[in-house]
């Protein structure tokens, strides 16, 4: 890349000796100044943020796909090396770059330790969208991000096949067939593997406009329905909602949400997240006085803290957009500062619960405190700690479909993990982590149970019975296990 | 170019998803974390030192350049290649082969990430001491290739400390075998020594005999602030003779403090000329003696201040600032990171001398340091965008690395030579000795195939 540049003559500096400079200055080579951007190539990110990384290496340890391949370029700084390869004009900017640019799982966990403050999980979805706003979203793209994936009522209709298939009685003696599909079909065979039992109502249908407070009134809450929660993990989302009612915050679910767009992010339509992103705010600024807008799904709350972010450069939206994100809790967060500082039951035998941090969550809202504290102070859960609460379980939005080898090695190391703790509950709050543990706990029979944060919580406490949160409301550990 | 021939004839010998000749590829192998970048013409990634063989036979036979590489985390330019030819990336070649507490080695493939090894030996209260501040990447192929040091080298010593045998693919593709498993041997040249710090230039590393020692219980952090630099240098000196080694002998400087407090307020005052962070290590009993010694000693040269941590969570909290040193120095630019080394006492004048060289260049120079093995790391803060800015950055590199050789000093402590202080050897070389260096290049690797370019310029022959 860099030429070879002819011998200068540097000037000395006064009083000390001349330098001998034998062939071209090799410091000279090293640091030359940078060539710039030479092409122009939309939503690329910023070249003055891709040079700020000083390729340290850094990253290198912590990125699940280097250190599954031990290759340069399924690494951080590899991505990034690509990007301002492209940027420069060095690197034609080929499928092969965009399929390398996909290889990542979108984790985040580069960005908690790149001393030089590189933004850099944001550069590679930048990068996606650049090569998507370029060479056009593949059609199955446009399929599921513009028309299937955007409301939890388009991604029910988009199942209602499935809903089919699963009540149809069919389901059974087709799996083996569906298994033992060969070629680009196994994706099927992923899928039904994933897929769990649907519920017989997603939430959004059956949850009223306002759920009131049990007890006194003490917040007044928007609650954002993730399209999966509400399709897939009915029941988890329900118990959120219970929850919330139960420890006195009014919740309010307005008709007519759309999906987060994380979705469209990940996979680089940055169009349609927008016009997501705008509908979500006009749609909750309609609502009133909020203390605060509560999802419980991580990928949903760290998209909608990103609003600010993402619409800053659109006048009519940049103020509502940050006043938007300044709301958005993750259900952890919002757990944890309106819970009481100690309940549940002392038990005799402690339930032991390790903690699943979903990467949207603890690597990209840098959210991981909140989950401990609030396990931390419920008598009855001893939390045993895994290895790399937050190394991602390989579920990554639909990588564990479009990389199902990759995944596959991701989640062995983390089911590893999670049982050398020998925990008998993974908790999580990632309906895409719910997926993937799930269905690998069911698959090999595994000795836990995975569960959303607030299934666990509900579990431990009678929140049908109308009782507010006392501690004595709360049962011991024995009865979580079914 | 190398031929297409010759990539098919990589290719067969060791399966097309170990040579990679793609764009794409190629350019995730053309850097290390200097500023430079070369193209490789193809990428090798060797899971075994027949395959190392195989490819340095092809490469001996064409005449092909080979840059052997693992993590990529040095800061010479080593690992570019600056002549094309072979990537030869070691990184998959990461087994452990044997860990054997009982004798105090380990027997570990290039490939191992010192991190790895670390956490492998702490199962057997054992420690590896060589940890440079890339411990956690960079690979121990490449702590052997540069001799590696780390904050700790004061008690421990450098890489070469702890190698006891080597396994080497020289440049002809033969294997051939240095040391042994014992501490003390001198059957024959050390021909072990030779190969580390080599940086790639003699031999490919492919299997290392490691010494090991026995974990120390606890370890304790002392902080002590002083007005003037030359105060904690004579701290140090102080510490020693008072009958404490101390494991590190941190330095921050006032520029250093103050790019990090204004991250965030770790409690260090802006006003100090300089920090020291010295822990000491061993049994509890012990190091509450070597504590309060450590103490009275920074206290008896003047330190305004002196903090002891006692225990873990303090001493993380004291480290901190340390730690915060790189992503607040990137806060303030591009930064070009240097390694001189010099006698203990000679520091204050050094850095006097680093900071006069700062003012006529129009540049910040932040500095911090190993202050007990003379090691220092001076930045130079910059844009790399501006070219102007860029030719002061160079003169003042250059002011910086002769300032060291006249303090009696080296040109690098831990980084190594490569590319980056390539010109500079020549001074800081005795010329006979540098000679003989260049017969040895030529006995091991007549054809200069291995890393040319670096330590010596291609057409030093």
């Amino acid at each position: 890349m860099s030429a070879q540049v002819p011998s200068s003559a540097c000037p000395p500096p006064t009083g000390a000796p001349i330098i001998r400079c034998y062939m071209s200055n090799s410091l000279e080579r090293l640091t030359q100044p940078l060539s710039g951007p030479r092409v122009h190539i939309p939503e690329l990110p910023d070249y003055s943020i891709l040079r700020h990384c000083v390729r340290c290496a850094r990253c290198l340890p912590v990125c699940p796909t280097y250190q599954e391949t031990l290759h340069e370029v399924q690494s951080p700084r590899g991505r990034l090396a690509l990007l301002r390869a492209v940027a420069e004009g060095m690197l034609p900017p080929t499928s092969a770059v965009e399929e390398h640019l996909y290889h990542c799982l979108d984790c985040r966990m580069c960005n908690t330790v790149c001393p030089a403050n590189v933004p850099i999980g944001e550069c590679i979805l930048a990068g996606r969208a650049a090569f998507a706003h370029r060479r056009g979203l593949a059609w199955w793209r446009r399929l599921i991000f513009r028309h299937m994936l955007i409301s939890a009522e388009r991604l029910g209709l988009a199942l209602w096949p499935l809903r089919l298939y699963q009540r149809s009685g069919l389901a059974r003696p087709l799996r083996p067939v569906l298994r033992a599909l060969p070629g680009p079909l196994a994706r099927l065979r992923t899928m039904e593997v994933l897929l769990p039992p649907l519920p017989p109502h997603p939430l959004h249908a059956t949850l009223p406009a306002i759920t009131p407070a049990q007890g006194l009134r003490r917040y007044r809450v928007g609650f954002f329905l993730g399209c999966m929660m509400s399709q897939l993990f009915a029941a988890e989302s329900r118990a959120t909602v219970e929850m919330l009612s139960a420890a006195g915050c009014e919740v309010v679910t307005p008709r007519g949400q759309v999906c987060c767009g994380s979705p469209q992010d990940d996979q680089g339509d940055r169009f349609q997240l927008r016009r997501l992103a705008r509908a979500n705010i006009a749609l909750f600024e309609r609502l009133g006085r909020l203390d605060a807008i509560v999802t419980d799904c991580a990928a949903c709350s760290h998209t909608l803290k990103e609003y600010a972010t993402l619409l800053a450069d659109e006048p009519a939206f940049a103020t509502r957009a940050v006043a938007f994100s300044a709301l958005v809790r993750d259900v952890y967060e919002w757990y944890d500062a309106i819970l009481p500082a100690t309940w549940g039951n002392d038990s005799t035998t402690p339930l032991h619960v390790t903690i699943h941090d979903a990467c949207h969550l603890a690597n990209a809202q840098g959210v991981h405190e909140p989950q401990r504290r609030l396990l931390g102070r419920i008598r009855g859960i001893e939390v045993v700690e895994m290895e790399a609460p937050s190394a991602c379980c390989g579920s990554a939005g639909i990588y564990n479909i479009t990389h199902p080898d990759m995944a596959n090695r991701r989640l062995a190391r983390k089911l590893d993990d999670i049982l050398s703790t020998g925990a008998a509950v993974v908790v999580t709050n990632g309906p895409g982590c719910l997926l993937q543990l799930r269905a690998a706990a069911r698959e090999q029979q595994l000795p836990f149970q995975v569960l959303h944060i607030s299934q666990l919580l509900a579990r431990c406490q009678r929140v049908n019975t109308g009782d507010v949160l006392y501690p004595d409301t709360w049962c011991g550990g024995a009865e979580v296990r079914e | 170019m190398i031929d297409a021939r010759i990539i098919e004839e990589l290719k067969a010998a060791l399966g097309a998803e170990r040579v990679l000749d793609t764009l794409v590829d190629r350019v995730a192998y053309a850097y290390d974390a200097t500023w430079g970048e070369a193209l490789p013409d193809v990428v090798v990634l060797p899971r075994s030192t027949v395959e190392v063989s195989t490819t340095l036979r092809i490469a001996h036979r064409e005449r092909i350049p080979v840059v052997p590489r693992g993590a990529a985390s040095g800061l010479s330019g080593g690992a570019i290649p600056i002549m094309g030819g072979i990537c030869l990336c070691l990184a998959r070649m990461n087994r452990i082969l044997e860990i054997n507490p009982d004798e105090l080695i380990a027997v570990v493939q290039p490939g191992v990430v010192n991190m790895d090894l670390q956490k492998a030996v702490a199962r057997y209260g054992l420690f590896f001491p060589p940890d440079p501040a890339s411990w956690d990447m960079s690979t121990l192929g490449g702590n052997v290739a540069e001799n590696a040091g780390g904050p700790r080298c004061l008690k421990y010593g450098v890489t070469k400390d702890y190698v006891l045998g080597l396994e080497v693919v020289l440049a002809d593709g033969n294997v051939m075998r240095t040391g042994g498993r014992t501490i003390k041997n001198v059957t024959g040249y050390d021909l072990t020594a030779l190969f580390i710090g080599s940086e790639g230039t003699l031999g490919v590393v492919t299997e290392i005999v490691l010494k090991l020692l026995p974990k120390p219980a606890v370890r304790r952090t002392v902080l002590a602030v002083f007005e003037r630099i030359g105060d904690a240098c004579a701290a140090v000196t102080r510490v020693i003779t008072s009958g404490v080694l101390p494991l590190t002998t941190e330095l921050m400087d006032g520029d250093c403090i103050r790019a990090v407090q204004s991250q965030r307020d770790y409690g260090l005052p802006t006003d100090a000329d300089a920090v020291l962070l010295i822990d000491v290590e061993g049994w509890p009993e012990a190091l509450e003696r070597e504590v309060a010694l450590v103490r009275a000693a920074c206290e008896a040269v003047g330190a305004r201040e002196v903090r002891c941590a006692c225990d873990e969570a303090e001493a993380e909290e004291l480290w901190a600032a340390r730690r915060a040193i790189s992503p607040a120095l990137a806060a303030l630019g591009d930064k070009l990171g240097e390694d001189i080394a010099v006698p203990r006492s000679r520091i204050p004048e050094m850095v006097e001398r680093i900071r006069a060289i700062g003012r006529t260049y129009g540049l910040r120079t932040p500095i911090f340091g190993h202050i007990g093995d003379g090691n220092l790391h001076p930045y130079l803060i910059c844009d790399r965008g501006d070219a102007e800015m860029m030719a002061r950055v160079r003169q003042a590199a250059e002011a910086i690395f002769i300032a060291a050789l006249e303090l009696g000093g080296t040109l690098s402590g831990e980084h190594g030579i490569g590319l980056a202080k390539r010109d500079y050897v020549g001074q800081a070389l005795d010329p006979l000795a540098r000679a003989h260096m260049l017969h040895l290049k030529r006995l091991f690797d007549p054809h200069n195939i291995l890393n040319p370019g670096k330590i010596f310029a291609e057409t030093e022959r």
